[in-house]
């Protein structure tokens, strides 16, 4: 198990760093990828405990599609780099509160943790055949079927609400109709006329 | 392969094998399947651009490459060297360390992946049980390369490039990712292998048919998430002259090119293998050929008739069609896919309760 133990402190260190690069980044585009590494690095720590459908959904979800979206906002951003860093004095007591709340409910989790027959704290190998992934879906489809539900719902209501707040109807407005553009047939635009010659009346 | 190695050489490498320790074993062995299925990747890159070259060569009545060595073979090395020898000129004002490390984020979710393809019935380089989601999240992660590289350029037809482009891979990964839960409810597993043993005992047992919608929307999305002709605004030459790579040159050219092509093979063995039963045969329910006959056993080479008819199928469509305009791609995959895909799956779990189908 040295083998998990060096890989544990390689990733936690590489987490760490990134984590002070998010904070420490003058760049915005360069905090938004030190994110993106701490949330790697994350997935890594949860592979070495054998969470592997957590960890990957980490990165689908965070990685692959929330960060994408941030990227593309702070990209947009004209931000003037030279600027930054001046926010850091100005709200350290807030800042520091908050940390300080952090670290203590932190020290409760780790205490009760090691109170609890030393779970969690050795890299021991599950039994061979055991699925995280089923595991997790077993769980969640019948003891917590209802707060599962109700969670999807409210995130559906999440998106409904954002898609309603943004629906402005102008006036005036010109849209295209695509399914009445390809019904459209030939007779609807033109119509042919059938008529009879007029060449001979003319000319005499 | 005796004859090839000399005995005392033989019994000498043996010896040594065993003597080392057994995650040292481990770790060579993987290492090396790593490396043949890397190399074997990267050489079929080259020849796919061969092969486009002259498929639309042939669609347009032209002979494509025909210069370098017999029937313009050489043709992908003499583009390799051509770009190798290159320079390589990094923007000024440009962010250097991403502008040289966003290639390298597209090719590398494109290789990575192919350690859960399972390519014969015995050899898969990581059989995990969460191969459908790890397919999922790579192919999500090789968004940032397009991203990094429209941004770290500084300049406008790049970002403009990597706008579109992050727009639309964000959109059509919705549908994919929906058009795969249908067929993970059919194959009850995350895991690649088994969604392909799934799929075996002939042509009728394949997903093909009975997931028809999800299959066309997970082939046109691969399509878009490639970003490949007809949804290839992301470079759209005639708007934004090359858009995402307008600024690369040299090498670092050559590896967005090596991740594009290294994607279109990438999708298309996915798709062969979520809806065409992978490395099961077509022949499989040919029961009048006997017990154990070749055409029925499942090989590697029905995976590789499959992929290659997919690859064909990208050419193929870039050949026909013209380039979709922006907001039409956004209405196909917003309002056409995601809600073709949900339909499709409601229908799925109806027949897998009703017990119809080849889930039943």
């Amino acid at each position: 198990m040295l083998f998990h133990a060096i890989l544990f402190y390689v990733f936690a260190a590489v987490l760490v760093g990134a984590a002070l690069g998010v904070i420490f980044a003058r760049n915005p585009v360069h905090a938004v990828m030190f994110l993106v590494l701490a949330f790697f690095q994350s997935a890594m720590l949860w592979l070495l405990i054998e969470a592997e459908f957590l960890a990957i959904v980490l990165v689908l979800v965070y990685v692959g599609a929330v960060m994408v979206l941030f990227l593309f906002v702070v990209m947009m951003l004209d931000i003037n780099i030279e600027r930054g860093g001046q926010g850091y004095t100005r709200y350290w007591q807030l800042g520091l509160a908050i940390a300080g709340l952090m670290v203590f409910e932190l020290i409760q989790i780790i205490m009760a943790r090691g109170s609890a027959a030393g779970a969690g704290n050795d890299f021991s190998v599950l039994a061979e055949g055991y699925s995280n992934t089923k595991a997790l879906g077993a769980v969640l489809y019948t003891e917590h079927v209802y707060a599962f539900e109700i969670a999807a719902v409210i995130l559906l209501l999440a998106i409904i609400s954002a898609i309603t707040l943004t629906m402005r109807k102008r006036p005036g407005l010109k849209q295209q109709d695509i399914s009445a553009q390809v019904a459209v047939k030939a007779s609807d635009r033109i119509r042919i006329v059938k008529m009879a010659s007029e060449g001979k009346e003319t000319e005499s | 392969m005796k004859a090839l190695i000399p005995d005392f050489v033989l019994n000498a490498w043996l010896s040594v094998w065993g003597m080392l320790p057994p995650l040292m074993q481990y770790l060579v062995e993987t290492t090396f399947w790593i490396m043949v299925v890397m190399i074997t990747v990267i050489l079929s890159v080259a020849f796919t651009t061969y092969f486009e070259r002259k498929v639309i060569g042939a669609m347009q009545g032209r002979i494509g490459p025909n210069r370098v060595g017999p029937l313009g073979l050489g043709q992908p090395f003499a583009d390799v060297i051509k770009l190798l020898v290159k320079e390589v000129i990094v923007p000024t004002k440009s962010n250097r360390f991403l502008f040289i490390i966003a290639p390298l984020l597209t090719l590398i979710p494109a290789l990575a992946t192919w350690a859960v393809i399972p390519l014969t019935d015995t050899f898969v380089i990581a059989n995990i049980d969460a191969g459908l989601l790890y397919v999922l999240s790579l192919t999500s992660v090789g968004v940032y390369g397009v991203i990094l590289a429209g941004w770290a350029s500084n300049s406008k037809y790049a970002l403009l490039g990597a706008m579109r482009s992050a727009a639309q891979i964000v959109a059509y990964e919705i549908a994919m990712g929906f058009a795969l839960v249908g067929v993970l409810m059919a194959a009850g597993s995350l895991n690649l292998g088994v969604i392909t043993e799934a799929q075996s005992g002939g042509f009728l047992n394949w997903f093909l048919l009975p997931l028809l919608p999800l299959f066309f929307v997970y082939l046109i999305s691969g399509v878009a998430e490639t970003n490949r002709a007809p949804f290839d605004v992301a470079e759209g030459e005639s708007e934004i002259v090359a858009g995402f790579h307008v600024e690369y040159s040299g090498v670092a050219f050559a590896l967005f090119f090596l991740g594009e092509y290294a994607n279109i093979i990438l999708i298309s063995a996915l798709t062969s293998i979520f809806f065409l039963g992978g490395y099961n045969s077509f022949f499989e329910g040919w029961t009048f050929l006997g017990e154990g006959h070749f055409l029925r056993e499942p090989a590697l080479l029905w995976l590789i008739i499959k992929i290659c008819f997919f690859i064909f199928v990208f050419f193929w469509l870039r050949a026909t069609f013209p380039r979709y305009r922006y907001d039409q791609i956004m209405r196909l995959g917003w309002k056409v896919f995601i809600p073709v895909t949900i339909v499709w799956i409601v229908v799925e779990g109806v027949m897998s309760w009703m017990k119809v189908g080849p889930w039943a």
